[in-house]
């Protein structure tokens, strides 16, 4: 038998042994063209971050922070938008995390994956994920503002004028909360399927039940990942405009919203509301890449948190291997 | 609604010994099994055990990977239920009582029959919050009484002169050997009566393995031990009896001694003088 | 020592515990099918009642309509005229234009961008490409909207030399900046689950690493990659605050990419706030929620279904 010997890194056209190996496709031109996507994102994202911190920084102060904007838009601060989304988000929170974290919870700890009450959970959930937020929007207003609130309305305040049966922050916070569901529910469900089994079956082994094992081992332990799953959804909540612009955003508001159904301001339907209606762009621009920038700054800020926060407990669970 | 406590066992024993003889044919064995077959899904897992474990005698549990020791073992304390799609048949008593009709709720009977897995699996909390943690899930509140019996089940596991000025650290910050330890001293907080032991020395050093095993020496004093071990020579120095299985099914049973010296099957032999397995 | 004395446990906290837990896990079954409900629901007057049939049946939706005497039949919506025009047509054509400007814009960059992350790049270069990516997908909607509208527009408008400022293609492209995150993540998912023994069983015949892309990763991962596309056409057939602020809004029907255009989602932002509650109007505009609704329903559906299947046969878990 000959003896071939392969040379898999050259590129030269020896005959080796009785076989001709030819120049081979070694993929210059594919990753070339693969890394020039990679450097066009890169730019464009680039360009647009560049471009916002570059417009808006110089309009970023304490008074732009704190203060009310003035003469029409185009002076003064942005501080009631900051407090409405602010408050809109605190309010998304509380309704989606409970929701969220026993959902994964149920699909993790309750149900075997192959049920199909499981599944079809799972479904909805994907589902949900990918509605699209206008149609949140209209969903807000056709179901809380409509139904729940105009039904509250008919059975409590039958003689006034519309008291929950309006576009409320608490209305807005609650389609938000929906739209962010399937957030909170896919990162806890990650950060349960990393609790090993062993820890579980401690708890039983001690006489733990299901219910105190799922509360003392189980949610501390998840911590991460709930935290994790929350951020993103504020930070998903705290930019969605869309789900908002009917059941409870307003364009001015000379109050800030302190009752659950007080309509309120709000950074992004602000961005668009001075973007799109200001009779007078030029006089609006820096105000408007200030406040661009700011709400830039708070989802980038919640996103890197999050992302640190779940890359630590990945790796902590890869080192505990 | 009531789950039997573990006050309750002495009376429970006295009661059924005094109604029923058959319930409680001899007072010598602590657990008995009859007639047990159990399945995962499909698949049959133990065919036809009977055993009866000696009260405080440390019975060793033998046979090659696969054979359904542990699978046996997780029976003794409905362990296996917390994985979905088992089934069981046959009886299990503790003390003459069936622990799978007799109790309502498996977690009583995991306060009487304890566990101390293979891999030492402290929870990711304090050295002090793991042992005092079945203590919190069975309702006791009193603080000083925790602290007493955490103490106490520290030392009865060897382990409360390496820890005792450290009890707020992490249970991770402990060494393979200390983290093994601090599990059986989490088992011995709740005072069960029988000890289940799957493999308790299988991840550790020969230093940390001696140390076990004289832990496990000075426990049979008090409870009654069923171990799980693949170590011949571990089951041969600790325990009283020992049980062969092999295919799910229990080959042999009998005193240590004579399983290691003069065992009555060929099986056995073959396996216990490593032939296979 | 002394005797420990246990409480039984109570049943009524574990059975209430797990109940309340279950019921969670429905809130998005039920969310899922309430917006199905409230939303279909307000589009059915458009099939029964006759007051709104008379300015938006079915047809007169989908057919050139001849909305004054003498004149020519045409597709046209201006639900606010004197003469009522429900023609659904002109925002359709405007979705489809932004919606595939957005594809022809992303598909190649994400699925490059992909390619490139999951066959070519250094361990270290992924992890500044994918927080990138994952950065490039926490910019609200609104900013890209924004940007589309105060940047990009001009610079599209001196470097093409356009009449409009805004229309499909600059639409087209910021929507395509949404879509990129889908895309790339799905794709690279879908590659990177390439088990390792078919590559390594191709480079031990002595492929070099494209070839071994080319011939085993690619093919493999080709449903994965198209699922990708699939679901980041929806995200750009459903998107809202970019196309309402970067497309000009005008509802034409022209082949031009260079005109205005107006989007579905676009026309419900625009139009809701100004509709008389159980109008014609609101009625149709909930009709093209529904129509969205359905629309993304299906193609999440069918990408979901297409990415399982795929992880289990990769992952040889299908029987």
């Amino acid at each position: 038998m000959k003896t071939i010997e392969l040379q898999p890194n050259t590129n030269s056209l020896e005959v080796v042994g009785h076989l001709k190996f030819g120049r081979k496709r070694r993929g210059f031109i594919p990753r070339g063209l693969t890394f020039l996507a990679v450097l066009i994102i890169l730019l464009m994202l680039a360009v647009i971050i560049g471009n916002i911190v570059i417009g808006g920084i110089g309009t970023i102060s304490w008074e732009f922070l704190t203060h009310p904007p003035e003469q029409g838009m185009e002076a003064g601060g942005v501080f009631p938008a900051i407090f409405g989304t602010v408050a809109l988000v605190i309010l998304m929170v509380i309704a989606v995390i409970p929701i969220g974290v026993f959902t994964a919870i149920y699909l993790q700890e309750y149900t075997s994956p192959k049920s199909r009450i499981t599944r079809l959970i799972r479904i909805a959930i994907n589902n949900l994920a990918g509605v699209p937020s206008i149609v949140f929007g209209l969903f807000g207003l056709g179901f809380f503002i409509a139904f729940v609130g105009g039904g509250l309305d008919l059975l409590f305040y039958p003689e006034e004028g519309p008291v929950w049966g309006q576009p409320a922050i608490i209305w807005a916070s609650l389609t938000l909360a929906l739209l962010t569901l399937p957030v909170v529910i896919i990162s806890t469900e990650e950060a349960l399927r990393m609790i090993p089994r062993e820890l579980r079956e401690a708890s039983y082994a001690l006489g733990g039940t299901k219910l105190q094992t799922i509360w003392r081992i189980i949610i501390p332990q998840a911590t991460p990942g709930i935290l994790t799953g929350s951020i993103l959804a504020v930070s998903r909540g705290a930019g969605e405009v869309a789900p908002i612009m009917f059941t409870g955003a307003a364009y001015y508001l000379p109050y800030l919203p302190t009752k659950l159904n007080d309509q309120f301001m709000e950074l992004g339907y602000h961005v668009y509301v001075m973007a799109t209606q200001s009779p007078d762009i030029e006089a609006t621009k820096p105000l408007l890449y200030g406040t661009v920038l700011v709400l830039l700054l708070l989802t980038f800020s919640l996103n890197s948190v999050a992302i640190l926060i779940r890359s630590r407990m990945r790796r902590s669970r890869v080192s505990a291997q | 609604m009531s789950a039997p406590s573990n006050t309750d066992s002495m009376k429970v024993l006295s009661v059924t010994t005094a109604v029923s003889d058959e319930l409680q044919p001899d007072i010598k064995s602590k657990m008995i099994v009859e007639n047990l077959n159990f399945s995962y899904g499909s698949v049959q897992a133990l065919f036809d055990i009977s055993m009866k474990i000696r009260r405080n005698r440390v019975t060793a549990l033998i046979g090659p990977s696969g054979c359904g020791k542990s699978t046996f073992l997780r029976v003794l304390n409905r362990m296996n239920e917390t994985i979905p799609g088992t089934s069981m048949e046959g009886t299990v008593l503790l003390d003459g009582r069936n622990i799978y009709e007799d109790f309502d709720d498996p977690s009583a009977i995991r306060t009487r029959v304890g566990m101390v897995f293979q891999k030492s699996n402290p929870f990711p909390k304090s050295i002090f919050d793991n042992v005092a943690y079945g203590l919190r899930v069975n309702g006791i509140k009193n603080k000083q009484l925790i602290h007493q019996v955490v103490e106490q089940s520290l030392r009865q596991a060897a382990l409360w002169e390496e820890v005792k000025d450290k009890l707020d650290n992490s249970a991770f910050m402990l060494s393979g050997g200390q983290q093994q330890r601090l599990c059986i001293a989490r088992a011995l907080a709740i005072r069960p009566e029988v000890i289940l032991m799957d493999e308790p020395a299988s991840a550790l050093d020969p230093i940390s393995t001696a140390k076990i095993e004289d832990l496990i020496g000075e426990l049979r004093k008090q409870y009654t031990i069923v171990i799980v071990t693949h170590n011949m020579q571990q089951a041969a120095r600790v325990s009283d009896h020992t049980g062969f299985f092999y295919e799910g099914r229990l080959i042999e049973y009998g005193p240590t001694k004579q399983i290691f010296t003069r065992p009555a099957r060929k099986k056995t032999e073959d396996y216990v003088t490593g032939r296979f397995g | 020592m002394e005797q420990l004395i246990f409480k039984p446990k109570s049943r009524w906290r574990e059975f209430f515990g797990e109940k309340l837990i279950s019921v969670n896990a429905f809130v998005a079954l039920i969310a899922i099918l309430l917006i199905f409900v409230f939303i279909f629901k307000e589009a059915i007057p458009i099939f029964v009642d006759d007051y709104v049939k008379e300015d938006a049946s079915l047809d007169k939706m989908v057919f050139k309509q001849q909305y004054y005497e003498g004149r020519e039949a045409k597709w046209s919506w201006q639900p606010n005229s004197e003469v009522p025009k429900f023609s659904l047509w002109p925002l359709f054509i405007g979705t489809l234009k932004a919606s595939l400007v957005a594809m022809l814009f992303a598909v190649p960059l994400g699925v490059g961008a992909a390619i490139y992350c999951s066959e070519f790049a250094s361990r270290r270069i992924r992890e500044i490409i994918k927080p990138a990516i994952e950065m490039l997908a926490a910019i609200p909607s609104v900013v890209l909207g924004f940007f589309a509208l105060m940047v990009l527009a001009t610079a599209l408008q001196n470097t093409l030399g356009l009449t409009f400022r805004l229309n499909a293609i600059n639409a087209g492209i910021a929507l395509g900046l949404a879509v990129i995150p889908i895309v790339f993540t799905v794709a690279e998912d879908a590659m990177t689950s390439v088990p390792h023994s078919l590559r390594d069983a191709a480079t031990a015949l002595g492929a070099n690493p494209w070839q071994v892309s080319l011939t085993t990763v690619l093919p493999a991962a080709i449903p994965g990659i198209s699922a990708g596309v699939v679901l980041g056409f929806g995200r750009a057939v459903g998107e809202t605050m970019i196309v309402l602020m970067a497309s000009g809004n005008a509802a034409i029907v022209s082949a031009s990419f260079l005109d205005s255009v107006r989007t579905f989602s676009a026309t419900i932002a625009a139009e809701l706030a100004e509709v008389v509650f159980g109008d014609t109007h609101y009625h149709v505009l909930f009709m093209i929620g529904s129509l969205l609704f359905v629309f993304t329903f299906l193609i999440n559906l069918g990408g979901d279904i297409v990415l399982t299947r795929l992880k289990e046969r990769l992952q040889g878990k299908a029987t």
